[in-house]
């Protein structure tokens, strides 16, 4: 299986070149034998890529413990679960899960564009097939190798680290990569507008899917990358802002104001230029992104092995963004706005803040996170920022974002009558002010919180009226029970209200996230029988009694569990339990140090967290931290309502076009049927 | 005033505010973060890195480490290989913290030479893989 591994993806870099080359060659030539060739490649690439993947697959199913990787990862007592994200749970594999995920992308990509773009069809070829390429080169070449052979088959593997034994890391690294890989369409669709010069709205149209994709799936990568924190490592939290965990943040923020500006480029024609840098940029740091974790350049929970890889990213990296932004220069007198700013009380004005406020976030979180290089570099010595920089920094910024959230979709195109802005305003803002109050009445005094409380529920008051508006006007228009006119509100125009949605998920993130300011923890150490109690934010209180010590021998490990029983003001609600596990291969040897699971109660107002410590010399005295974190339910439930706000933007069909079907008519109140009239 | 002087104004209080409060947060938040050997050079040259929160990476000297469960303390020595320091840490440590492996040692050099520790971090290049066995 080792040989048809490396067979194939030999196989795969001189295809990954050919198509490159006839991509990049055929396009500019107008050779459309080329440009047919080009298109093959990337089918073939994947098939290439696909019989390497199903080889490494086989040789960890099969416990093939010559190979480096299999032996290196896994071992036999591994769960099967989790012999399946041993693709992805090291070095070699995680380059060939990258490689072959985007030669996917890009075969789907030649398959699923519409006719309509396909003079961009060759460059983008050429341009995933480059990318895939240099992936399966530095497989090659650095080398990482994932059919490695040792010279000896040993009897186990050495298996897999315990923290990666969760079944979120089974699905968030393929999701993080899904939407770092993806974000490689739509730059490879602006490389090929610029390279055609075809820079209309249309490959607007051909990208914007695409960084919809790859935008959802990096959200979904995200939150459940935040989840295994929060229940696997029992540090209390799900965001330290540690590099890696930055890294992908920066692409989402990128694309995220991509998302929003190139709606004025749709409507007004402006911005040309402004989206262009956006899509490179993003592109380039997910690349960025890549060599951090991989490069060892800057600590990190994350980091994989030093190794020569990171140089071959760096040089990588470079070599892009020198050839994009020479590419770039060179074509933006065609990139000229076709329309100017009107008023700087409009929605294009408004979605331009909006923009500033996310590259500036963007921003702070790249510099913090090379801050300790750049440091070093100019001064000589290394000075790191931390948690407490990027909070004090984005705190403020992230406000400011989230009122936008709430004022852009109330500011009308062009220019905002200022009873116009009466109208729009009064609902949300007296909601926000309404919110502010009941908060300040119930006695909270962060600052922080009541700010992201108040201005949330302004927002959550601009969705409730864009909603409200448009029912009614079906309603009158169609006599369409509200229920049904709100359904088909959101179908005939699911971009807008998708987009809504996932602004209610802002919001409830938001607040999730305000509700850590309220955090409560405590450490003790109990005998069995003994309590530690813990006044809870919400007013109540909580005890938590140990009850005592198991052991016990389980599949791959040996456990010490703590059970504790839990009241609320002195009433039972349950019990916890929060294991120490001790990992050993199929021989009982130990592997790995000691990890820790978290024992979680989760609430719609708080969760209680305990993490066993450790035992006190071998007793059933025992120490234990308690946390109640509140609110954190909402940052899943969040998570949840922006994945389904993005899959309502995503699915095909979209309503109808303009121009065809019923409309409602013009003399309707508020804004949302001015739009429609505009199209 | 034209759309775009104000729009230019509004852009420029944003991209000031970011840059604002950047440098405030990297003059307020911001710590050193040295090896043993460089800790020891700031120190003799300049007093005023005592008590100073910093961050030291180093190794943990094998054979070091005492974990007081009851009491929650862990002592141990860092090194670089040249200079080595005691550290002092209240709290749960990360359950990578072991001998001999890569750490970051969050906390103050006192006056009595020992390190006292606010947080420790195990840094581990190959966190994720097992360590080869020799």
């Amino acid at each position: 299986m080792t040989l048809l591994g490396s067979l194939s993806l030999w196989l795969a870099l001189l295809v990954g070149l050919w198509g490159a080359i006839t991509g990049f060659v055929g396009g500019a030539q107008q050779r459309t034998d080329l440009q047919q060739s080009a298109r093959h490649a990337t089918f073939v690439l994947f098939g290439a890529l696909l019989v390497a993947v199903i080889s490494l697959e086989v040789a960890i199913f099969r416990h093939d413990f010559s190979v480096q990787y299999v032996a290196s990862r896994t071992s036999r007592n591994l769960p099967t679960f989790y012999l399946w994200s041993a693709l992805y749970s090291g070095q070699e594999g995680s380059l060939l899960f990258w490689a072959a995920v985007l030669s996917l992308f890009g075969a789907m990509t030649q398959l699923l564009t519409s006719r309509r773009h396909r003079a961009y069809l060759p460059y983008v070829a050429a341009v995933t097939s480059l990318v895939a390429t240099f992936f399966v080169s530095v497989m090659l070449f650095a080398p990482a190798n994932p059919f490695q052979r040792l010279p000896f088959t040993p009897l186990d593997g050495s298996g897999m680290n315990p923290q990666l034994q969760n079944p979120g890391m089974v699905f968030h690294p393929p999701m993080l990569y899904l939407g770092y890989i993806s974000i490689t369409i739509p730059f490879a669709f602006a490389v090929a507008a610029l390279l055609t010069k075809k820079l209309d709205a249309d490959w607007l149209v051909a990208v914007r899917k695409w960084t919809i994709v790859s935008w959802l799936f990096l959200s979904i990568g995200l939150l459940i990358g935040m989840w295994w924190a929060y229940v696997e490592l029992g540090w209390g939290g799900y965001w330290a802002w540690d590099p890696v965990e930055n890294a992908a943040l920066l692409p989402w923020l990128v694309m995220t104001a991509f998302l929003h500006s190139v709606m004025i480029q749709e409507k007004r024609g402006m911005l040309k230029k402004w989206n262009l840098a956006l899509v490179i940029g993003a592109w380039l740091l997910s690349i960025f992104g890549t060599f951090l974790t991989r490069s060892g350049v800057i600590s990190s929970v994350h980091s994989f092995t030093q190794s020569p890889v990171g140089y071959f990213f760096l040089f990588f990296l470079l070599a892009a963004a020198v050839a994009s932004i020479i590419l770039y220069v060179n074509r933006l007198p065609l990139l000229e706005a076709e329309a100017t700013l009107e008023s700087v009380i409009s929605r294009e004005a408004s979605f331009l803040f909006n923009n500033l406020l996310l590259i500036g976030i963007a921003f702070s979180v790249l510099w913090g996170t090379l801050f300790p290089i750049l440091s070093e570099a100019v001064k000589g010595t290394k000075v790191t920022v931390g948690p407490p920089f990027f909070n004090q920094v984005n705190i403020p910024l992230g406000l400011a974002l989230l009122a936008m959230t709430g004022v852009g979709p109330l500011i009308a195109w062009r220019r905002a009558s200022i009873p116009n802005l009466r109208r729009q305003f009064a609902v949300p803002a007296t909601t926000g002010v309404f919110v502010l109050l009941i908060l300040l009445v119930a006695g909270m005094r962060d600052i922080g919180a009541l700010m992201a409380f108040s201005i949330g529920g302004f927002v959550f008051g601009t969705v409730v009226q864009e909603f409200a508006r448009g029912a009614r006007a079906r309603h009158r228009q169609y006599g369409e029970p509200i229920p049904v006119a709100l359904v088909q509100l959101l179908s005939r125009n699911r971009r807008r209200y998708g987009g809504y949605i996932v602004h209610v998920a802002i919001v409830l993130l938001f607040v999730a996230f305000s509700g850590m300011a309220f955090k409560r923890e405590t450490e003790a150490t109990l005998r069995p029988g003994e309590t530690a109690t813990l006044q809870g934010p919400d007013g109540h209180q909580y005890s938590f009694t140990h009850l005592g010590i198991s052991q016990y021998n389980a599949l791959n490990r040996q456990v010490t569990a703590a059970l504790l029983d839990v009241r609320r003001d002195g009433k039972a609600i349950g019990r916890l339990r929060t294991e120490k596990r001790q990992h050993v291969d199929a021989l009982g040897n130990r592997t790995f140090e000691p990890s820790t699971e978290v024992g979680i109660m989760s609430g719609l107002r708080v969760d209680l967290y305990v993490v066993l410590a450790g035992l006190v010399n071998g007793t059933e005295q025992a120490v234990f931290r308690f946390t109640i974190n509140p609110l954190v339910w909402w940052v899943w439930f969040g998570g949840f309502v922006l994945v389904i706000g993005g899959l309502i933007v995503l699915w095909p069909g979209g309503g109808a076009p303009p121009g065809t079907g019923p409309r409602p008519p013009r003399t309707q109140a508020g804004y949302v049927v001015k739009l429609e009239a505009e199209r | 005033m034209k759309a775009g002087t104000k729009f230019a104004l509004g852009a420029i209080l944003i991209v000031g505010s970011v840059g604002y409060l950047m440098a405030s947060g990297i003059k307020q938040t911001g710590q050193y973060f040295l090896t043993p050997s460089e800790l020891a050079q700031h120190v003799s040259a300049d007093p005023s890195f005592y008590d100073l929160g910093l961050k030291v990476g180093a190794r943990v000297v094998p054979g070091t480490v005492s974990k007081e469960t009851a009491t929650q303390t862990l002592r141990c020595h860092i090194t670089d290989g040249t200079v080595n320091y005691a550290v002092v840490f209240k709290g749960l440590p990360p359950d990578t913290f072991t001998d001999s492996v890569e750490v970051v040692v969050e906390g103050r050099l006192q006056r009595d030479g020992v390190i006292h520790a606010t947080n420790v971090l195990a840094k581990c290049g190959s966190r994720y893989e097992a360590v080869p066995k020799a």
